[in-house]
């Protein structure tokens, strides 16, 4: 290779890797606010696969565009190019150079994986475990130790959550995109999952799993509080009197005033009898 | 080798594209015809679906039927429209490339096509039962597929299950023939080496299909049975385990992707170094990384499934294997970029096609490397960012470059010239609308909305209205294609032997080519691709070669 084409790869090369790394930062900004220590470990994570991906895709994008800008035939030109069948040394890096890539990617996506640990401990025995009930279509938290039974999902701020979760019909799916953790709710199991809250705010539950016809009515707050005004809901939460909770799908499904035509659906189940009643709802 | 009788009585004209034809050619057409018929329908659907999430509210139509749209939506465009069409594609070009005079099994190449239309028809009826057609989404998940809100026997579901195993039969009986055609049928001379890169990944592909689909249709006849006759394999209400469906399906459903991206990478293999006037870059390394990938697509299904009920071992388990399939799926996009490199291009609609499929399908690459990472799979795991990513990978490189393959080989096939204009105009349209309606799914992704749902929260109106209006602008660019087609076909200009100046035994015969195809049989003597060379494809018919124009 020439002296300057060897200068002209890498000042490329560079300002590549200039915007490629420009756009790893710009990526966190593509995110719901980062309201858990799990959405740290992921947001960085995403981000490092934001610049990989961006220097690749411009890396390709560019020689193409160049090929297709410069090295067009002549209108009369039907002569053919070089006959150039392959290149082993070419071939063998750029069979190797990914697979580097793929291994650095996938060993830094485990560590991230083992320091999230979403799943499955069972030690928690000073936290209160929330249960958490999914079924066609409602969610419904019970906090044992305290008696009581919410339509929103309450949390402490910077206290390690744990959810046993349960679906009582079809899979479901709980997913807060603000925490970026998500996990499928088998019939018949209870699954023990956990995340740590970072941010107080009001964030949105989504059912992630279809789970039939109001599939995408079964959303709840949850809301992250700091530890004093958590204790204080549950206190006062656990005075109220239970009472039948805002329910869309049920709404919905009672509402004979739709002007829209359907088929035949499954019931959805009563509302839940909860503590308590947020304003609004 | 066919049936010399079979062929005296088919009639010559229009009819026999409504026969028990045999011909390889004709059932080849008669795929993609049909097939093309069931793309419109999925895409009707899909105006629906974009219809109703143009708003947040649940207001265009109800949710039921909402949810039958998708899910009809999902189940045409694989099982009627991308696997039959890739399959006529293949009938068509398959024995063509090898030099043989039709498939090794004619009636059953036969049968496995009229299947089609009979899968096609359930499909279809399905909309006219109480209850409307299924609505568990294309995956039918167990349990939301197993209930059943009107109590009949006979509901859409269970004629989805029928019509989804008809195929898997129809399927199986097609594998069995190329993957026979390609090991027995090949021209005297044509060593595996010599075979051109399309033939290599129907093969690849092919094989995905005889070890996939028994796992799928027994899945399936399961599900039957738990719908119908009250087993319960899947029903957890009952004891049954409703992840075990999920394998199964998965097993299949994941390499069913490289069915059809397989072919479209072959397609890709064909058109850059015709239009390139370069050989194929890496010929060997290519085909063989089209095997490569078949053996490592049977371990990655559990990606599906990050978010499922999997241990966490499993999980990593199958982010490594995922990432693997990378490696062979790179080095074709580096071969294909340095067949390009230094050509001398001739942009024409099928290379606009291919070059917009391709880098469509880099996009594609590079988030399904990041959808591997299981991290950040469990975010987006079921999202919009999915949707975006596999729409990148089945319109943006497989319909695309279906189309591109369409445009090559229409001379060959009608034996008439297409119109270059209307050709141009229907991939502006198609690249443009490809893009404005998949793009904004990625962000809608990354910010949590969740796919399936007919409605959202207000934050999300944004990016939907753009995707809808992309969503109606491909709707359109399929105008310009409809016209294109019907109007070079019986107006267009005769077409010659090999308009393109392409090598390969598809172009040393006339167009369209005669029944059984060869006059005498090639006899091979090189590589393909050979552009720029000197060397000769075939030792006999080299007289027909020189018909260029």
């Amino acid at each position: 290779m020439k002296n300057s084409t060897i200068v002209k790869l890498s000042i490329i090369a560079l300002v590549l890797a200039a915007i490629s790394f420009w756009s790893g930062q710009q990526s966190y900004s593509w995110f719901p606010p980062q309201a858990s220590l799990e959405a740290k470990l992921i947001d960085g994570l995403f981000s490092f696969l934001v610049s990989l991906g961006t220097f690749i895709f411009l890396g390709v994008l560019g020689t193409l565009s160049y090929s297709v800008l410069f090295q067009r035939a002549a209108k009369y030109d039907y002569s053919d190019g070089p006959a150039i069948e392959g290149n082993n040394t070419l071939e063998i890096i750029w069979t190797v150079i990914p697979f580097i890539l793929v291994v650095w990617i996938a060993f830094y996506s485990y560590q991230v994986y083992s320091q999230m640990s979403i799943q499955g401990s069972k030690d928690h025995s000073d936290s209160e475990a929330i249960e958490v009930y999914s079924r066609q279509w409602a969610w419904e938290f019970r906090y044992p130790k305290n008696n009581v039974v919410s339509s929103e999902l309450h949390l402490p701020v910077n206290q390690r959550a744990f959810l046993k979760l349960q679906s009582e019909d079809v899979i479901h799916g709980f997913y807060v995109p603000a925490f970026r953790v998500k996990q499928d709710i088998i019939p018949g199991k209870t699954i023990d999952f956990e995340f740590t809250p970072i941010l107080e705010g009001k964030y949105r539950l989504r059912d992630s799993q279809y789970s039939g016809t109001y599939f995408a009515a079964m959303q709840s707050n949850v809301i992250v509080e700091s530890p004093e005004e958590y204790q204080r809901w549950l206190a006062s939460s656990a005075k109220a009197k239970r009472t039948p909770s805002y329910n869309q799908a049920y709404q919905e499904f009672n509402n004979k005033k739709s002007k829209l035509r359907g088929w035949r659906s499954i019931k959805p189940a009563e509302p839940p009898l909860v503590n308590n009643l947020s304003p609004g709802e | 080798m066919t049936n010399i009788t079979n062929v005296a009585i088919e009639p010559a004209n229009w009819r026999r594209y409504f026969s028990f034809s045999t011909d390889h050619k004709v059932i080849g057409i008669q795929y993609i015809v049909t097939s093309f018929f069931f793309f419109l329908v999925g895409g009707l659907l899909a105006m629906v679906v974009r219809g109703e999430l143009i708003t947040p509210e649940s207001d265009l139509v109800d949710r039921t039927v909402y949810n039958a749209m998708f899910t009809m939506h999902g189940t045409i465009m694989l099982f009627l429209w991308t696997f039959p069409v890739l399959a006529g594609l293949a009938n068509y070009l398959v024995p063509l490339m090898i030099g043989a005079r039709d498939m090794a099994f004619p009636r059953l190449n036969a049968v496995a096509f009229w299947l089609v239309p009979l899968l096609g028809t359930i499909m279809m009826l399905s909309f006219l039962v109480p209850g409307g057609p299924a609505q568990a989404g294309w995956w039918s998940y167990p349990p939301v597929s197993l209930q059943n809100p009107t109590g009949n026997l006979i509901t859409g579901q269970v004629l989805w299950v029928l019509a989804v195993a008809i195929s898997g039969v129809s399927s199986i009986m097609g594998a069995v023939n190329f993957v026979t055609t390609i090991f027995r049928m090949r021209a005297p001379g044509m060593t595996f080496f010599r075979m051109p890169v399309f033939v290599w990944t129907v093969l690849a592909a092919q094989i995905i299909q005889l070890f996939g689909l028994p796992a799928l249709t027994a899945g399936a006849v399961m599900l039957l049975f738990d719908l119908t006759v009250g087993t319960s394999f899947f029903d957890s209400a009952k004891g049954g385990d409703p992840v075990l469906f999920q394998h199964f399906f998965w097993f299949y459903s994941h390499p069913a992707v490289y069915v059809i991206i397989l072919p479209v990478f072959g397609v890709f293999s064909e058109i850059f170094p015709v239009y390139a006037r370069k050989p194929l870059f890496g010929y060997k390394f290519v085909a063989v990384s089209s095997i490569i990938i078949t053996i490592l697509s049977a371990f990655v299904w559990v990606h599906h499934m990050f978010a499922s009920g999997t241990p966490p071992w499993m999980r990593m388990v199958f982010m490594a294997s995922t990432m693997l399939i990378s490696v062979p799926t790179g080095v074709k996009v580096f071969a294909w970029v340095a067949t390009i490199w230094g050509g001398k291009l001739r942009l024409n609609t099928p290379m606009l096609f291919a070059l917009g499929a391709l880098v469509m399908f880099l996009f594609a690459g590079i988030t399904g490397i990041m959808l591997a990472a299981v991290p950040f799979d469990i975010h987006v795991n079921n999202t919009y960012f999915i949707v975006g990513h596999f729409h990148y990978v089945v319109y943006g490189a497989a319909v695309l470059g279906i189309y591109a393959a369409l445009y090559h080989w229409f001379p060959k096939i009608t034996g008439h010239m297409y119109y270059e204009g209307l050709g141009k105009l229907h991939f502006i349209l198609t690249f443009i609308g490809t893009n404005l309606t998949f793009f904004p799914m990625h962000p809608l992704g990354l910010e949590g909305m969740p796919r399936r749902v007919a409605s959202y929260d207000p934050e999300f109106t944004f990016w939907n209205v753009l995707a809808s209006i992309g969503a109606f602008l491909l709707g359109v660019s399929t105008v310009p294609f409809i016209l294109n087609m019907i109007g070079s076909w019986s107006q267009g200009e005769k077409a010659p032997k090999n308009p393109w100046r392409a090598i390969g035994l598809e172009w040393l015969i006339s167009s369209p080519p005669m029944i059984e195809n060869f006059e005498e049989l090639p006899i091979v003597t090189s590589e393909p691709y050979g552009y720029g060379g000197d060397h000769a494809l075939v030792a006999n018919l080299e007289h027909l070669e020189i018909d260029h124009e």
